[in-house]
Formats: C-alpha cells, sequence, structure tokens
C-alpha cells in the first residue's frame, strides 16, 4: 500500500535494489513493474526504454538532471530517503518538477514518516512508500498538518502575499 | 511592532497542534527518540542535563510588554522562576518537563509567539540590529525584510533537512551591530547611488569549530529579489554541502570547497531561474509589513534637559549609567536605554519572573510597550524621552537592571556551559561571576573602557567567543577535567576579526588571573583613547602572551571528590540525557 493523491491505494510497483553482488550494467530486470535505480537505467536504457513498466529512482546524492532527456518517458519517478534526515530528496523533487518538467507520479521512498510528508508534497511528491513498520493511515494525516502555507515552492506557486489580501498596521498611516 | 493576521495564527495555531500531537506519540512509544530528537529540535526543545530545554523565538529580538510578562509565566508555571536570554535574541526555559511542553506552546501563541525552527537543520530565527528603526547611522530600517524573511523561512518546505543549521542576520546601519559577519548568510540592506534598496550579501560566516568571516557573493540584491536570492543559496547548500559529518557540514565548507566564485555561479545559475518569478517580493508586500515598523508617536522634544544634567552631577552611578547604558537616538529628546541583565553577581542573560514583569511595566511606561533582546544578552527600551530618564533609572535600579557595565570588562557574554549543556567541556556562567566578581570595580571598568568578553564552554561557540576582545573556550582535556583556552583579538562589527589563542590552556581559577595580566599588557602599552582591541592589533599577541605565560599562577583548584557524579534533576523526567 502506499499514498497517492492523498489516499491509501494498493501498489505493484517493485523498487529493485542492488546487492553487493550485483552492477548497474549487469543486473537482470525483472519483468513486471519495477523501479529501477538511475545508474540501472542509465547503463540499461536501450532495453529498458523498450518497456513501459519500468520506473526510475534517484539516491540522494543523484542528480536529477541525468533524466532530463527521459522524464517523458518515464511515468512514475521515485526519490530514496537512505535516512529522513537527509533533506537532499526535497530539493531533487523541486528540480525534476520545475526545471525539467517531470509530470508523472513522484514518489518517495526510504526512510519515509508521517512527519515529512507535508513539506514532500509541497515540493512535487504526489506519492509516498510510507516506511513499512508504520501505521500507512496515521502517516496520511500527516499531509494536512497545515492549512496555509507562507512561501511559494512547487504545489503552491504563489507566495501568500500574492495570493491573499493580508492586513497592514490597522494604526498606521498608509497614505 | 509587527502583529499575526489571521495566517500567522493559523499557522501558529496548527503548529502547537502538529506538536502535540508529536510528544504524545513520543510519550506513547509511537516514535523512537532518534525520530523524535529532529521534530523536537525544529521546535526548540533540547534535552540537556536537568531536563528539556526550550528555546522560544523572538524574532529578530522584537517582543512586546505583553509577550514579556507571558515569559514571566511561563517561568512561574513551568520553569524554575526565571529565563535565560541568548546570544540568537530568544530566550530559554532549562527546567522543563516534555509533557508540558505543548501546553507552554499554547500559552505563547497566545500572545503571537513560538517556537518554530529555534533548532535544527533548519533556518533559523532571523537576528538583527536591536537599534534598528531608532539608531543614528541607519539607512534603511531592516525590521520588515527581517519580518519578511521570518515568514518566508518559516516551514520552508524544501530546507527543514539541511546539512545543519542556518542562521541569517540583517542589519540595516552603517556599523554594523548584528555580527553579519559571523553568520552563515549576512544582509545588509543599503542603498545605492540612484537610492534604490538592495541588499549586499555575505554568505559562509560562522563561528563554531571553524570560524570564518563571511565572503560577499553579491554587492547589491535589489530588494524585489531577496528572497529568490537567498532560496538560491540554501538550494545549492541543500545539495552540496556535506552531510558525511556534522563538523564540515555547515555552509562555510561548502563555499570555501568550491571558493566563492565558483559557489557565486551555481547559486546564480540556480537563480536566473527564479529571477522575477512569482517569489518575487512586491512593494505592496513590502508597504504592508513595514506598516507595522513607523514610528511610534514620539513628541516635538528637544535634547539636554536640564534636570538630568544636574543630576548628572549629583549622582555618580547615574552619570555611570547615562555614559555606558544610554545611547543615543535619531529623534531629538529620546535616547535609546540598554538594561543590564549583567549585573556582576547575577547569571550573565538570566531574568527572573519578576524582572521580566518589572522590565514589562517599564516598557509600557517609557517606551511605548517595546523591547529588543540583544545578542549581547542585554534589554533595550528603545524610545524613552530623557525626561523620564531619571525615573526609568531609579525605578530600573531597585530591579537590579542598572549595571552601568554596557560594552564593558563585565558585560560578558556567555553560553550556559556545562551545568546545563550536554555539549559542554567546561562551565561557562560560573566563570562569567567569577571574573565579573574580580572586575567589579567600575573605575577600573571605566578605565579599561571598551572591550568584548565572551565564553564558551566548548567549541560550538554559542557564547560567540571567536569574535570577542577576548575569548574564552571550554576545552576537554583527560578525565573530564575544565581547561579554558584563552584567544584574544577577535572583533565583530565592520572591522569584524576572529581570535587567535595565546598558547596552553588554563585552570578554571586562572583564568581571572589570565585576563588580569592581559589588560596588564593593556594598561601599558595603550596610546592615548586607544581601546583595547585596538591596541591588540597594533602590537600584536607578542607582548600579551610572553607577559600571561612569564610567571606562575599562584591559585589553587578546589577539590572534587568525584568528578563523575552529576546531580539529577529533582523531577522524573521520561527520557534522561546520556549524562546521567
Amino acid at each position: 500500500m502506499i499514498i497517492k493523491n492523498k489516499a491509501i491505494v494498493a501498489d505493484d510497483w517493485v523498487v529493485l535494489r542492488l546487492s553487493e553482488q550485483e552492477s548497474a550494467d549487469n543486473v537482470t530486470v525483472p519483468a513486471g513493474k519495477v523501479i529501477v535505480p538511475l545508474q540501472v537505467w542509465l547503463q540499461q536504457r536501450d532495453a529498458l526504454q523498450q518497456r513501459d513498466d519500468i520506473g526510475v529512482w534517484l539516491a540522494s546524492a543523484e542528480r536529477p538532471e541525468d533524466l532530463k532527456d527521459d522524464v517523458h518517458k518515464l511515468s512514475v519517478i521515485a526519490v530514496d530517503f537512505p535516512k529522513f534526515s537527509d533533506g537532499r530528496g526535497y530539493s531533487i523533487a523541486y528540480n525534476l518538477r520545475a526545471r525539467l518538467g517531470y509530470t508523472g507520479e513522484l514518489r518517495a521512498i526510504g526512510d519515509v514518516l508521517r512527519d515529512q510528508l507535508f513539506y514532500m508534497q509541497r515540493v512535487g511528491f504526489d506519492a509516498f512508500a510510507p516506511r513499512p513498520d508504520r501505521n500507512i493511515e496515521d502517516a496520511l494525516k500527516g499531509l494536512s498538518d497545515f492549512s496555509e502555507v507562507y512561501q511559494t515552492s512547487f504545489n503552491q506557486k504563489l507566495p501568500l502575499f500574492r495570493r491573499v489580501q493580508r492586513k497592514g498596521n490597522p494604526a498606521a498611516d498608509m497614505t | 511592532m509587527y502583529r499575526y493576521d489571521e495566517y500567522d495564527q493559523q499557522i501558529v495555531n496548527e503548529r502547537v497542534e502538529q506538536y502535540r500531537d508529536q510528544v504524545r506519540r513520543r510519550l506513547s512509544g509511537e516514535l523512537t527518540e532518534e525520530e523524535f530528537l529532529p521534530l523536537r529540535l525544529q521546535n526548540g526543545l533540547y534535552m540537556q542535563i536537568h531536563g528539556y530545554m526550550l528555546r522560544i523565538a523572538v524574532p529578530y529580538g522584537f517582543i512586546s510588554s505583553r509577550q514579556i510578562r507571558m515569559f514571566a509565566h511561563i517561568a512561574r508555571k513551568y520553569d524554575r522562576g526565571y529565563g535565560h536570554f541568548t546570544t540568537r535574541q530568544n530566550i530559554q526555559f532549562n527546567w522543563l518537563k516534555l509533557e508540558d511542553t505543548p501546553d507552554i506552546l499554547t500559552d505563547l501563541a497566545s500572545v503571537e509567539m513560538h517556537a518554530i525552527q529555534t533548532s535544527g537543520n533548519c533556518v533559523r530565527n532571523i537576528t538583527s540590529d536591536e537599534y534598528a528603526g531608532v539608531a543614528q547611522d541607519e539607512v534603511v530600517d531592516p525590521r520588515p525584510y527581517a519580518e519578511i524573511l521570518r515568514q518566508w523561512s518559516t516551514f520552508h518546505p524544501e530546507f527543514a533537512y539541511l546539512p545543519r543549521k542556518f542562521k541569517i542576520a540583517i542589519s540595516g546601519g552603517k556599523e554594523d551591530r548584528a555580527a553579519i559577519y559571523a553568520h552563515d548568510i549576512g544582509l545588509s540592506v543599503t542603498k545605492n547611488a540612484q537610492g534604490e534598496v538592495g541588499f549586499r550579501v555575505l554568505v559562509g560566516g560562522g563561528l563554531g569549530r571553524t570560524p570564518v568571516i563571511g565572503s560577499e557573493i553579491c554587492e547589491f540584491v535589489p530588494w524585489q529579489h531577496i528572497l529568490t536570492y537567498v532560496e538560491s543559496i540554501l538550494r545549492i547548500y541543500n545539495q552540496y554541502g556535506r552531510r558525511d559529518n556534522k563538523y564540515k557540514a555547515r555552509i562555510k565548507i561548502l563555499v570555501k570547497a568550491l571558493g566563492i566564485d565558483e559557489f557565486k555561479r551555481q547559486v546564480e545559475a540556480d537563480w536566473a531561474d527564479l529571477k522575477d518569478g512569482p517569489g518575487t517580493l512586491t512593494a505592496e508586500e513590502v508597504d504592508r509589513v513595514a506598516s507595522f515598523f513607523t514610528d511610534p508617536a514620539y513628541e516635538t522634544l528637544t535634547d539636554h534637559d536640564s534636570a538630568l544634567n544636574e543630576f548628572k552631577a549629583d549622582s555618580r552611578s547615574f552619570s555611570n549609567w547615562m555614559l555606558r547604558n544610554v545611547k543615543p537616538h535619531r529623534v531629538p529628546g529620546y535616547a535609546i536605554v540598554v538594561l543590564s541583565l549583567k549585573k556582576p553577581g547575577t547569571v550573565p542573560g538570566d531574568a527572573t519572573a519578576e524582572q521580566m514583569e518589572a522590565i514589562a511595566d517599564l516598557a509600557d511606561r517609557y517606551s511605548f510597550g517595546e523591547l529588543r533582546i540583544t545578542h549581547q544578552q542585554n534589554l533595550v527600551l528603545a524610545d524613552v524621552r530623557q525626561k523620564d530618564l531619571i525615573r526609568l533609572w531609579q525605578e530600573a535600579t531597585a530591579y537590579e537592571l542598572t549595571a552601568p557595565n554596557i560594552g564593558l570588562l563585565t558585560d560578558i557574554i556567555s553560553c550556559p556551559g556545562a551545568e546545563f549543556c550536554t555539549l559542554a567541556n567546561a562551565r561557562s556562567i560560573p566563570l562569567a561571576k567569577l571574573i565579573a566578581e574580580r572586575f567589579e570595580s567600575l573605575d577600573f571598568q571605566h578605565d579599561i573602557g571598551e572591550i568584548t568578553l565572551n565564553i564558551s564552554g566548548c567549541v560550538n561557540a554559542c557564547g560567540q567567543h571567536h569574535i570577542g576582545n577576548i575569548g574564552i573556550t571550554g576545552v576537554e582535556k583527560k578525565d573530564h577535567d575544565e581547561w579554558y583556552q584563552v584567544s584574544l583579538g577577535g572583533a565583530e562589527g565592520n572591522n569584524s576579526s576572529i581570535g587567535k589563542i595565546i598558547g596552553p590552556s588554563f585552570t578554571f581559577n586562572q583564568v581571572p588571573e589570565v585576563i588580569d595580566r592581559l589588560l596588564q599588557v593593556y594598561l601599558r602599552e595603550r596610546m592615548e583613547a586607544e581601546r583595547f582591541i585596538d591596541t591588540v592589533r597594533r602590537i600584536g599577541h607578542g607582548p600579551f602572551k610572553e607577559y600571561v605565560y612569564a610567571t606562575e599562577f599562584a591559585v589553587e583548584e578546589e577539590e572534587i571528590a568525584d568528578k563523575h557524579v552529576v546531580v539529577p534533576a529533582e523531577y522524573s523526567v521520561p527520557y534522561y540525557s546520556p549524562r546521567f
């Protein structure tokens, strides 16, 4: 189960993680819907792009620009959070959406916990695979911690000051 | 000062509920301590030696009398009757229970306050000039921009899990009073030759383990673009700042590694895409926020009240106070008053609930109900009529708030140190007290004149020891002994510099004697009206070092029966610090 578009849904994508013995150029990508590491995609692109059931995941140290020619081909891109405290994935997501124009599913995987979800959806994630030892119903609540935000990011292009009429100081002479 | 509208209030209220639920999940065991840690830190809650410490944000150091009364209430109800003002212009309470903290935040939200991002690896509370709006040398009032940046950085989704903490300071005077050279981003709001407002942007300054003076990344960023420019700096840092070693994770290390030119190129490449986009600031928004920082209802007055001069002649204490604690105001007939939290014998930066209430009353009576907290851990009443100074002095004296020592030797900046903080190697507060008592003589202090003395209990530099004329740092040697390094030649302001260590470290009781010897060299070598720092810069470290180490120290250290024993707190806290 994952959270997608603010609902808990069944999910049949498998995330391929390489073991130490495997390498990106010779690992066999199984049949079915598989999210492969970026390096596997780059090494085996000719074969993999023939399939319509391939997604790609990025590690937090990898660059989204490596997918710049491919974003329109992919229906799922995932970003891995090796630890919840590693915040690089937020900028990766922002760059994938805002700079590279990726419009498909953007999924957070790895150490994904309830209290990060609000921030994650703001930078462009629309799917979340919370850590399996946690209650997914509970994690879903994290998406609605706040009903208003100040600054621009991906899911809210306009900062608050451009969206609403905010009050100035009634006591000040505004002339 | 800025007042919340319904949006600000709603965001803060929702934060309280979010945090309340996080505490509930921690107490029920749903969250591990490791998972709870970054959540509580982003809300300013630390686990200290005695219990939990809560750091409450005082945005750019501005606070109303109503808010400081709430601090007094919190001190009484949840703590031990006092609070500690910090070098981040915030306040800390040291003896809290985890279970109480959600209620404290509810209380704070009722007076438009919070503890958001006062810790953690995120953009921290933005600091500014404590004389903003009233300083004679002000070019542009930094407060509206400080508030705009506060809102922009509050819950910024992309920059909540940075490699390390991130501090922004903003100053708008000709003289920098916000230590902008010692911040991850230092902003100087100014005007160009055409009279347009913009920012000189410094990046990569910071203290801590590797002290660095910030480098200029852009000479002039027009005001419309400041949010997007800062966003690009943060984005480059978030992606490329080191995460493998927390001691090399601050932006200063990245800027050093890339070089300022390459760092700037990367920032501006990112920024090219944001410039003139929706994040660009509007004149309407600046005007709206600025409307909260217009002048209070000043009366038309003249300077030089004759009663003041008469009283000065009569009272040496008052004239000393006028000399050190009262600063010129840009409006005739008004003065800026610094209330000292450094009376020798007391803890630097501490204020009791009773003092806080008295301070709130003074603010209401004499300064339009507003106060500022300084990064030197004092308080400022910014808009006092000169004709009220005598009464104000008398009333404040009753609460021990008029030590005439601002900018003098006993105006010591000190971190809480090893009695409170799990990071510290050595005690800071008792050392500050010992030094203050030794040099309490006002004649001596006035003779020494302007000097800064900063104490940090460890290299993390919360006492900003690198930019003290004399800096003292607790260093751990073997077996938990307390040792202190002494550095010389640090300074803040336009001519900032990082102090250099003079030599081998000292014991607790040797430090006051070391300071005395440093001062003796200054008194011997100084030229007419030369400040301590200027003598150090002119003659170098050599003569100071030579004299300090020339003779043995005749002090004795007290015997501590068992230095591994830490006295436990008097109530049970649910999760003990590793020191127990």
